[in-house]
């Protein structure tokens, strides 16, 4: 085959891969990439957060607290999956999210900047402490089935 | 060894051998179609594909070929019971049902392999009929090729492939219109086919037979005009009579001339005559090459190829254009005996040439194409009209109501009918070679041989390497036999790892003997080897057994030729070759 | 380096890629683009979601929603819905059949609930041309660990263990095969790699090719390993031209990497692969016939033994495995012998991967673990029979498989129940037939393929598979005796009995088992010359209904061959044996006078 059909799929670093060890290497570094299709095989088993990405939300900053979370959770290494849905509803409290910690019921979150966002990961998803600004829940989610 | 149980007797074997050969063992035939096996000159074909050697294997699901499985120890086997004869039989209904039952016109009536097999098994009816394949009909010069017959048996396909190493019959398409076919379905005139015949020698049904010129023997004979005379190549008489229920290996000179008279030709000569001739004129060429290039000449070629065989000369046209000058110049017997009988001869008759018909017996399909060569042609006529195949002859004494094995032993007619033991040598591989070696050796050293038997280069060994003391001169000596062994040996040739002085080629394996134009050996091989037996005892038979001391041959030269390799020996006995290795056209 | 929130996945199986699944790929990057969002967003393109009858698939991760029959024209709605304001475009929700509700979660699919996927397990989620994508799939570790840390006789033995069989039809143990080729000796042995998937409908080597070649790229290098070859050759059908482009890429950038050339991971061991092209004949999936296709000779099988583990290609010591089975071997090393043998049942162990077609609603690509009945593979993942129609038969083992019926709806599915009901494995075709399909038929249709796909070398196959659809097509033109019936069975008997290869040994199975499951059809068509299902053209008889006919002359003055007579105002009727059955009368008729008998 000739050079330049491959090039469009090349891996950007192409050293040779030398050991086992280097080939980890290389695993654990794609990993992350993959991690988001990865862990959503087996959502049940993970923190999952969902953050209401309709107009309402976006318009509040939701869009600046779902990139907080994505980015963050990795840095603390807290397997998690991040899943953008429509309004929840409760649209006087926007941004929301939806976290559900394995095991547990869902909670829903209100006015979350990225402050509240570090608090609802070093507390709740981390401790299972709650944190403020929880709102009752008053329909069922059918996503949630 | 190990012990099988066919049809409860038990066998011993060893290891690796095939159930076909254990059941023989144990007396036991199992039949075969596809199969073959030269054991002698360890040519084999089992494709496995006719499936009508099936047998039973205890323990094993489906039933086994015969001919390709290998006994284990302690294996059950039955060849007849109900479930194989039901198979068997299907497979062979099957076989016909997709084959003409013309087998009453068909030329292979009565040697058919596939005939002989439904009579054996008691086909009365076949169940299975519905379309049959056919293709068109392929008759080139020296074969046809009726494919319509063809039973995808394969055996023509090993032998143009694997043994000739030729590589014109390989199966073509797919599936039930799948069928053994020169390339792009070409004909075998367009394609590099050599004639050499084996694969008619081997084809067990009617779908590769010769092209019949009784007919036109047969009206020469009616027509007064003509002067009708007969050459009979030496491996004829060495194999005529088992078409005539003899044993394999009977001598048959002296019937085979009788019946020839009685057919009516006018003059029954015979081809050993022009083999000494041939010996005289190659042998010099031999001595003259090796004495100049004992001399220093380095352009003379060596090592001389001989030329009498002309599926080899075919071959080499095609396959190694590039040493077309290797090989002596010197025609065929069949060629020399033709061009004398039509110069000499009727000169000495008085009569023109176009009122002989010079007719030749060959144990050869090949010669059919060599007579038809522009170059064997004066004016448009040639010097030998129509070679006949030794099955030919045999139809045509039958057809003329000759009690072949009654006859009495005649003698040929003369000057042509005159031969030496040398000549009869030219019927088997390494006979050429030592007929030459007899004179050569005489001439180069002027001394006269006490032993003129060269056992050394005798046998079925497909490449023969031997080395004769000429006076001091040690001359190295190549013998193959197949187009295979020819090749192997002309790719030394070629990469120059080859220090022969001389080579014999003959293009069918074991010489003539085994040529495409003899009764059919059926896969026994022990034919081969009597035919062989038959040469050599009449080789020892003869009074005169060194080509030269030919005194018919020496007044030849006297009265008409002059000297071997002379000007007019050249110009009636020698020849050229031809590069053929042009891109053949596809129809 | 940018961190995606969200992954659109394009299926990049040929089946999608003919329905315009490029073209998706392309819109979806450029209106991410155009949006700013290419690096929140990424589009990657995958090997084959197995659901190819409602492609082109997109599948949305994290969310996992799976959107089927895709086109361009809704890319810049899944855009602007999903990915920027994270609501589903419900259109484009797969539907579950019989509730008529939309699917969100690709998870609560029928079709996947009961799958298992091991060899399948990245196709649909890597993105094939992306080397790293499959090292961060536990890619190549397979092959890191026996390089470095097992001896050829252990990785062996860990493949006795799986229990592992030969997925391209005839279940050999793919461990025994390995030990064999190993104990040969010889101064150069192969790998082969046998992807001539020659079954028609069949597509599951072309899509693990196509979704995930590396791992096919890994095994091979293992079984090298394992077998002491240095040589891999990969005997693909030219018709797989994306397969085949997807392979090269893969083997380049495995060399690129080291995974593939000399001193492999610096263990000394040398390894390359080199693709040979087979010309799509189907006996060329036979492993004698696809060694000899490879040598340049005619693709025809010849005689076992010897086996190819003792003299292959260019008579050396050739160890040939079909695609499935190799994919399964780095996971097998991966996770054990113990975690492998304990799917599936006790003599076929792990997965199957089938091809489901015919007459169902989930037509596609599944992998189902051995042991699962062909009623959850029918009813559960496929769906169910289209148009609610009733279930008849379904053929599996390719076209020389059986037809298998309501009996054997809970039979297990492995190597050994599936030849003791009549039919095989096969590499994984299974093709489902309703109460529409004649079998007498539905036989006649295999065999055509066989006669055509017989290499035409031994005779049982060569003219008995031509008889046969012969005496087939007599039957179903109502010409068939009872004698044909006892020449079948024999025919078919002597065929199976007599055959070379496994071409011919299994080519009868059509008419068998339809012989055996259906015989009243047989029956029907012989003695009462009728076909039940109204598919034989020959055995349909057109009347006319003395109450509906007014006389009108339509049929008579439409019909071609007039074969129709009657007085105006009069009673019309049909001449049985001037009828040519072309239908012209009955869509003439107004009054629903002309029906089929």
């Amino acid at each position: 085959m000739k050079p330049e059909e491959t090039d469009k799929t090349k891996p950007i670093e192409m050293a040779t891969i030398k050991s086992l060890d280097d080939l980890r290497k290389i695993k654990s570094e794609v990993q992350t990439k993959l991690s988001l299709r990865e862990r959503s095989n087996h959502p049940e088993q993970l923190v999952q957060i969902r953050v209401a990405m309709a107009t309402c939300g976006i318009a509040s900053g939701a869009k600046t607290v779902m990139d907080y979370m994505v980015n963050e959770l990795d840095k603390r290494n807290i397997a998690a999956v991040v899943t953008q849905t429509g309004c929840m509803g409760y649209c006087y409290a926007e941004p929301t999210i939806e976290v559900t910690i394995p095991g547990k019921d869902p909670l829903v979150f209100g006015y979350v900047d990225t402050k509240k966002a570090d608090q609802i990961i070093e507390k709740y998803i981390k401790n299972g402490e709650l944190v403020e600004g929880i709102i009752p829940v008053n329909y069922e989610s059918i996503e949630g089935k | 060894m190990i012990k099988v149980k066919i049809d409860n007797k038990t066998v011993e074997v060893e290891k690796g051998t095939i159930l076909l050969d254990a059941a023989r063992k144990a007396g036991i035939n199992i039949p075969t179609l596809c199969y073959l096996h030269l054991h002698d000159l360890n040519i084999t074909n089992k494709p496995a594909g006719c499936r009508v050697c099936v047998v039973e294997v205890k323990g094993r699901k489906n039933l086994a070929p015969a001919c390709v499985t290998e006994c284990m120890d302690g294996m059950e086997v039955n060849t007849h019971n109900i479930r194989v004869l039901n198979a068997r039989k299907t497979v062979l209904e099957l076989i016909l049902s997709d084959h003409p039952t013309d087998c009453l016109i068909c030329p292979k009536s009565g040697t058919c392999d596939l005939q002989t097999l439904a009579q054996e098994m008691g086909i009365r009816q076949i169940r299975y009929q519905g379309e049959q394949s056919t293709y068109r009909e392929d008759t080139s010069p020296a074969i046809i090729r009726d494919v319509d017959k063809c039973i995808m048996c394969r055996r023509c396909e090993m032998m143009c492939n694997e043994v000739q190493t030729v590589g014109v019959l390989s199966a073509v398409n797919r599936g039930f219109m799948a069928v053994v076919a020169p390339a792009f379905e070409m004909n075998l005139d367009h394609s590099v086919c050599t004639y050499c015949g084996q694969c008619v020698a081997v084809c067990p049904t009617g779908a590769l037979t010769e092209v019949d010129h009784t007919n036109n023997v047969i009206r020469a004979l009616a027509d007064p005009s003509k002067t009708v005379i007969v050459q009979t190549a030496p491996a004829v008489r060495a194999a005529l009579g088992e078409e005539f229920g003899m044993e394999a290996g009977t001598l048959v000179t002296g019937k085979m001339a009788a019946a020839l008279r009685r057919l009516g030709f006018d003059y029954v000569f015979d081809t050993d005559f022009a083999a000494d001739l041939t010996i005289m004129e190659e042998g010099t060429e031999l001595l003259d090459r090796i004495g100049r290039h004992l001399n220093g000449d380095k352009t003379v070629k060596l090592p001389i190829l001989t030329s009498c065989c002309p599926g080899w000369v075919s071959f080499f046209e095609h396959q190694f254009p590039d040493m077309i000058d290797i090989p002596s110049t010197a025609r065929s017997p069949q060629q020399m005996f033709g061009s004398i009988a039509k110069t000499y001869f009727a000169e000495k008759l008085g009569i023109k040439r176009e009122n002989m018909v010079v007719v030749s017996i060959m144990p050869c399909l090949a010669k059919k194409y060599e007579c038809s060569r522009d170059e064997f042609k004066v004016d448009g006529n040639p010097d030998v009209d129509f070679a006949i195949s030794t099955r030919e002859l045999a139809h045509l004494i039958k057809q003329a109501n000759i009690e072949f094995n009654h006859l009495p032993d005649e003698d040929f007619d003369r000057p042509m009918g005159e031969s030496t033991g040398a000549s009869v040598l030219f019927g088997v591989t390494g006979g050429v070679i030592e007929a030459a070696t007899r004179t050569a050796y005489e001439v180069f050293t002027g001394k006269k041989l006490e032993k003129v038997d060269f056992e050394q280069l005798r046998g079925m060994d497909w490449v023969r390497r031997a080395e004769v003391d000429f006076d001091g001169t040690p001359i190295k000596i190549g013998i193959a036999h197949g187009l295979g062994n020819a090749r192997k040996l002309l790719e030394e040739i070629r990469e120059g790892k080859a220090d022969f002085h001389a080579i014999e080629i003959m293009a069918c394996p074991g010489g003539c003997i085994g040529g495409g134009g003899q009764p059919l050996h059926h896969g026994d091989s022990s034919i081969l080897k009597a035919r062989t037996a038959a040469i050599y005892r009449e080789d020892l038979g003869k009074p005169i057994r060194k080509s030269h001391e030919n005194p018919f041959i020496q007044k030849l030269y006297e009265d008409f030729l002059g000297k071997p390799c002379g000007h007019k020996s050249h110009h009636l006995l020698h020849t050229h070759y031809f590069d053929k290795s042009n891109p053949v056209e596809i129809e | 380096m940018a961190k995606y929130k969200m992954h659109l996945l394009v299926c990049g199986g040929t089946g999608c890629r003919a329905s315009e699944s490029e073209a998706i790929f392309q819109d979806l990057k450029t209106a991410l683009l155009n949006r700013g969002l290419e690096n929140e967003v990424q589009v990657i393109t995958t090997g084959c979601f197995g659901f190819c009858e409602k492609g082109p698939i997109v599948k949305v991760m994290p969310d996992n929603t799976f959107y089927t029959q895709v086109t361009p024209a809704d890319v810049n709605e899944i855009i602007e819905e999903h990915v920027i304001k994270g609501r589903k475009v419900n259109r484009l929700l797969y539907e579950n059949p019989e509730t008529a509700e939309k699917v969100e979660d690709s998870k609560h699919m029928g079709f996947y609930r009961k799958q298992l996927r091991i060899a399948l397990r990245n196709c649909g989620f890597i993105d094939p041309e992306n080397i790293d994508e499959y090292i961060g799939r536990d890619g190549y570790q397979a092959l890191g660990k026996c390089l470095s840390e097992l001896t050829p006789e252990q990785v062996i033995e860990i493949m006795k263990k799986s229990g592992l069989r030969g997925r391209g039809g005839g279940g050999f143990p793919a461990g025994l095969k390995w030990e064999i080729t190993r104990q040969s000796k010889a101064d150069q042995k192969y790998v082969v790699c046998n992807a001539d998937e020659g079954d028609p409908g069949a597509f599951m080597d072309r899509s693990i090719l196509e979704g995930d070649p590396h791992s096919v790229i890994e095994a091979m290098a293992i079984c090298g390993y394992c077998i002491d070859a240095t040589k891999g050759l990969v005997y693909i059908r030219a018709e797989y031209p994306l397969a085949i482009e997807r392979l090269k890429i893969a083997i380049n950038q495995a060399r690129e990497y080291g995974l593939l050339g000399k001193d492999i991971l610096g263990s000394g061991f040398d390894f390359d692969i080199e693709l040979r092209y087979g010309a799509g004949a189907f006996v060329c999936g036979e492993e004698t016939a696809l060694i000899h296709s490879m040598e340049g000779l005619r693709g025809e099988p010849t005689m076992k033994p010897p086996f190819p583990s003792v003299s292959g290609y260019l008579s050396k010591p050739t160890n040939v495995n079909n695609v499935e089975t190799f994919a399964n071997v780095p996971v097998i090393i991966n996770r054990g012998p113990e975690w492998f043998a304990a799917i599936g049942t006790e003599k076929s162990r792990g997965t199957k991967v089938f091809a489901l077609a015919g007459k169902i609603n989930n037509v596609g690509l599944i992998e189902v673990p051995m042991g699962i009945t062909l009623r959850d593979v029918i009813f559960e993942i496929g769906g169910g029979i289209k148009d609610g129609k009733k279930f008849k038969a379904v053929q599996t083992g390719g076209p020389s498989g059986g037809c298998l019926t309501h009996r054997h709806l809970d039979t297990p599915i492995d190597y050994d129940n599936l030849i003791s009901a009549g039919s095989m494995m096969g590499s994984g075709g299974m093709i489902v037939m309703d109460e529409d399909d004649c079998m007498v038929s539905i036989a006649k249709f295999y065999l055509d393929f066989t006669v055509e796909e017989s290499c035409g070398k031994c005779s049982p196959c060569r003219i008995g598979n031509k008889r046969l659809i012969e005496i087939l097509d007599k039957i179903c033109q109502g010409k068939g005796t009872m004698e044909d019936l006892d020449n079948l069975r024999n025919l078919s008997q002597v065929i199976k009995d007599t055959s070379l290869c496994g071409l011919g040994q299994t080519s009868p199975n059509p008419v068998l088992s339809t012989m055996e499951n259906f015989y009243e059809e047989y029956i029907a068509h012989v003695v009462d010359k009728k076909c039940p299902s109204g598919q034989c053209k020959a055995l349909l008889q057109y009347t006319i209904d003395e109450e509906n006919c007014v006389g009108c002359t339509a049929c008579a003055r439409n019909c071609p061959v007039n074969a129709i007579s009657g007085e105006r105002k009069g009673l019309h009727i049909i001449d049985q044996a001037v009828c040519i059955k072309c239908g012209a009368c009955i869509e003439k008729c107004k009054f629903n006078a002309v029906f089929i008998k």
